[in-house]
């Protein structure tokens, strides 16, 4: 009993050591650590509110029906007038041809990758497309305008190559990495058992990709999808360089075009901070950030729901 | 079934060594909504080998990983009644984790020698521990590989990597990393399920040698190793709702040959489990 | 009657695969086309002295030095804002965040801002860097600019690096009393430091070839010096293409794609070493 008592003792003198430490230099990288990882709501937060508190006050000089119908961007007449639909209508047409393009290409693409072609040839491929995507985009400007627009001009007899389509084609280029590698993916993510069954059931390779690949894998093409046209909606240099810079609002694909992200690119210089013309911008840019923070969310949602999909 | 038993001498162990190491009174633990042990109640006795026995899924990890809060990296567990390491309740807020696993170690099913030399692996945690002398490192190295029983195999391949050696030598290297931060507790959880027989009585024998100055907890879902290594045993199982309780603890000898519980007979005689 | 039908289904696959054939055929032709056009319409123009003389006659004649000087700076710049941030938020998500709505926001906000247009981040660092915290047209707005831009790439590669080490290597650390920090600094980073110096890498790359980002933050056509200061202007490779193939009139057609294969090289040459870490660490492991 005694004995019990002497080593609980001695237990008692060698616990103090189990005391909590402070080790403040590890507090201290922790609380870097935190801080960092909320930056990059921080970052999201600060790009929102700088968009509202310099985009919101041209609200006050035009309203936001002018705004966003209004067929006249004036910027430097007096009074200045502001309205954006030439641009609105300029980015729908860009956005709409180069997705047209780049969709059925791209999940045609993905689909001979990861169905038909041989591993060898899709490793091959695959880095090609890679590349692509590494390209900057002010010289797939440069490429338009040197190559493609005069190719365009003759084949539609246009005074100018540098119009709406000739930036479109550019764009779907552009958009065609990011569609080929999420619909491959999705393709991917098909279980194999979906295929075999169609197999066992006498189908040939074709039916079995059409009728069971591309449907399974429908909600990862469809968020492939947006994320291309989320892309082809923010892109700037490429359609800056080609889309021809006209203000009036298009009335074909082959006409010169400002779309909203060449409208802030070309402007920004020239405005004056404060100034109308910088909060009109600074709009522009909101419903930029607008629409394409739609299109993500919705690309995440439908890439989330694919996951669940084929998770067990 | 034929097992050979260990009996342990008892009364070769000197009595005032042997006080309660580690206590467990009324525990609960929980993941989220799930309850994985139930009202465990136990007293590990110091410089011995406590063998953790049962079915797997019976939360025998769970409850080895109690003793130095492991179970903590999990999210969502909670811990219900008191654990003590020498009369300290170790899930007092006031308690340094750090300080706690230096002096409750643990060796891995899996061996997982860190991607670094032999030497590095040992001399990681004294390092981590503030020891910088080059010389004391190596004499650090040494003692715990020698005393891990595998000085004279890695002696001359101290600075290759430690994935490079064998399974069993890889375990021991990991024992021999745990030793080099001076533990008192020994946590092993089934370390020799990724070991062939022969590295398994290595491992065994080590363990032997080691409980004269440590006292070590092992789970094993092998019952013949339990009955060959421990002194003292504890047998679980699962209720219903699948939570972990504590049918019988007492010297192996006796639960081996003579359990009181018909549960803990049944498991034994390999009736079920 | 039945082999008909397997004929007929037969040649629909056939037609089928030419046509997706097809499509891949379209999808690779351009990106080797541009490649191999830029190499041979521009590989005349790069010679020893158009890499490090100034340019004249509004880059006419001359060389393209402070341009390269000026994206070199830009991709330092970068990196050394962008780096550390992103790694810590990796280590952030992956080592101490909880399974909670402030995980959940971080991670929604990290999808969302890699969407977000280049011109807005553009937008954003010209409020913000240029005008509120009076950098000015500065390399240090423009860096910071880029920086903010490429933080959602650094944390998501990070991220993706930290987390493939296995879990086992911290248990066993944290198993004989290492604390975490010291974990995460001696065993996890360097396990994950090839994927964080792939992504790292990406992110210059992006930084090098953006343009509408700091054409908004004030990179400048023609400077008579290199920039002495972090708080000076500049000049940058993909930039200078942009004024140069749009403003200038009768720039010699060699000498812009000259320019153009100098910023494709730059850029393409950190994707393939990118490529190149990433194969290596598969092949280790």
């Amino acid at each position: 009993m005694l004995q019990q008592d002497i080593a609980q003792a001695a237990a008692k003198v060698t616990n103090k050591g189990l005391r909590r430490r402070l080790r403040l230099g590890e507090r201290v990288i922790e609380g870097w650590i935190f801080l960092a990882g909320m930056l990059a709501i921080v970052v999201l937060l600060g790009i929102i509110f700088i968009l509202l508190k310099e985009g919101l006050p041209i609200f006050a000089n035009t309203p936001p029906w002018e705004f966003f119908f209004g067929t006249h961007w004036y910027p430097v007449s007096d009074p200045p007038t502001f309205g954006i639909a030439a641009f609105f209508v300029s980015t729908l047409w860009v956005t709409l041809i180069s997705t047209a393009v780049a969709v059925p290409l791209g999940v045609a693409c993905a689909a001979y990758l990861s169905e038909v072609a041989p591993s060898k040839v899709s490793e091959t491929i695959k880095p090609i497309i890679e590349i692509l995507a590494g390209i900057p985009s002010v010289m797939m400007g440069f490429i338009g305008l040197a190559l493609l627009s005069p190719f365009v001009q003759s084949l539609f007899h246009l005074n100018t190559g540098l119009c709406g389509l000739t930036a479109a084609i550019m764009l779907s280029m552009m958009s065609l990495p990011i569609i080929v590698s999420v619909s491959e993916d999705a393709m991917h993510a098909v279980p194999k058992e979906f295929k075999e069954a169609s197999y066992a059931l006498g189908a040939t390779k074709w039916e079995t990709i059409w009728h069971v690949c591309i449907p399974s894998a429908l909600s990862g093409i469809t968020a492939a999808i947006m994320l291309g046209v989320g892309r082809a909606i923010g892109e700037t240099m490429t359609v800056l360089m080609v889309a021809g810079g006209a203000l009036a609002v298009p009335a074909s694909p082959t006409d010169p075009m400002t779309t909203m992200t060449s409208a802030i690119a070309s402007g920004i210089g020239n405005a004056v901070r404060g100034g109308l013309q910088y909060q009109a911008l600074f709009a522009v840019g909101l419903i930029l950030f607008i629409l394409t923070l739609a299109v993500n969310i919705i690309a995440e949602r439908v890439l989330e729901r694919q996951k669940r999909k084929f998770a067990r | 079934m034929n097992i050979k038993l260990n009996v342990p001498d008892i009364s070769a162990r000197p009595t005032d060594k042997c006080v309660t190491k580690l206590k467990a009174e009324r525990v609960n633990l929980y993941y989220g909504s799930f309850q994985c042990l139930r009202n465990i109640t136990l007293d590990i006795p110091s410089c011995s080998i406590t063998a953790i026995i049962g079915p797997s899924g019976c939360g025998k990890s769970s409850l080895l990983r109690l003793f130095n809060r492991m179970n903590d990296l999990i999210h969502g567990v909670r811990v219900e009644g008191n654990v003590e390491l020498d009369g300290t309740p170790i899930y007092d807020p006031k308690i340094d984790v750090a300080e706690l696993r230096k002096r409750v170690g643990m060796v891995f099913q899996k061996p997982n020698p860190f991607p670094m030399s032999v030497f590095e692996n040992v001399a990681y945690g004294p390092k981590r521990h503030g020891i910088k002398s080059r010389g004391e490192l190596e004499e650090i190295v040494e003692k715990s590989l020698r005393h891990a029983a595998l000085w004279d195999e890695v002696k001359d391949k101290l600075s290759q990597s430690g994935l490079s050696i064998s399974g069993g030598q890889q375990q021991r290297l990991c024992i021999a990393r745990v030793l080099a931060v001076e533990p008192e507790v020994i946590l092993m959880d089934e370390p020799c399920s990724a070991l062939d027989p022969v590295a398994t009585l290595k491992i065994e024998d080590l363990m032997r040698s080691l409980a004269e100055d440590y006292t070590i907890i092992i789970v094993t879902h092998n019952m013949q190793q339990a009955a060959r290594v421990s002194d003292t045993a504890a047998f679980m199982m699962m209720e219903p709702d699948r939570a972990g309780v504590l049918v019988e603890y007492g010297p192996t000898a006796q639960l081996f040959t003579n359990p009181k519980d018909k549960r803990t007979e049944d498991y034994i005689t390999g009736r079920f489990g | 009657m039945t082999r008909t039908v397997l004929n007929s289904r037969k040649i629909t696959q056939r037609t089928a695969f030419t046509f997706l054939g097809l499509a891949t055929v379209i999808t690779v032709t351009p990106v080797l086309f541009i490649i191999i056009y830029t190499i041979t319409k521009g590989a005349g123009a790069i010679t020893w002295d158009f890499l490090i003389q100034f340019p004249s006659q509004a880059g006419r004649e001359g060389g393209i030095l402070p341009a390269i000087i000026g994206t070199f700076y830009l991709m330092i710049g970068t990196l050394v804002f962008a780096l550390p941030i992103g790694v810590l938020a990796g280590i952030y998500l992956t080592e101490y965040a909880r399974d909670n709505w402030l995980t959940r926001l971080i991670n929604l906000a990290i999808v969302n801002l890699a969407g977000v247009p280049s011109i807005v981040f553009g937008l954003f660092g010209l409020s913000v860097f240029v005008l509120t915290f009076h950098f000015g047209l500065s390399l240090l707005a423009a860096s910071l600019t880029l920086a903010a831009q490429a933080l959602a790439m650094v944390i998501t590669t990070s991220r993706e690096a930290i987390l493939a080490v296995p879990r086992e290597f911290r248990e066993g650390s944290l198993a004989i009393g290492v604390t975490k920090w010291q974990t995460v600094r001696h065993i996890v980073l360097p396990q994950a430091m090839p994927g964080i110096i792939t992504g790292a890498v990406l992110a210059i790359s992006r930084a090098a070839g953006e343009t509408a980002p700091i054409l908004v933050v004030g990179a400048a056509f023609l400077l008579p010096k290199l920039p002495q200061s972090p708080l000076d202007q500049f000049m940058a490779l993909p930039y200078y293409l942009y004024t140069v193939a749009t403003q200038v009139p009768n720039m010699p057609e060699g000498t812009i794609w000259g320019i153009a294969l100098v910023l494709l090289i730059v850029v393409l040459s950190f994707d393939v070493l990118a490529a190149a870490i990433r194969i290596k660490t598969r092949q280790r492991k």
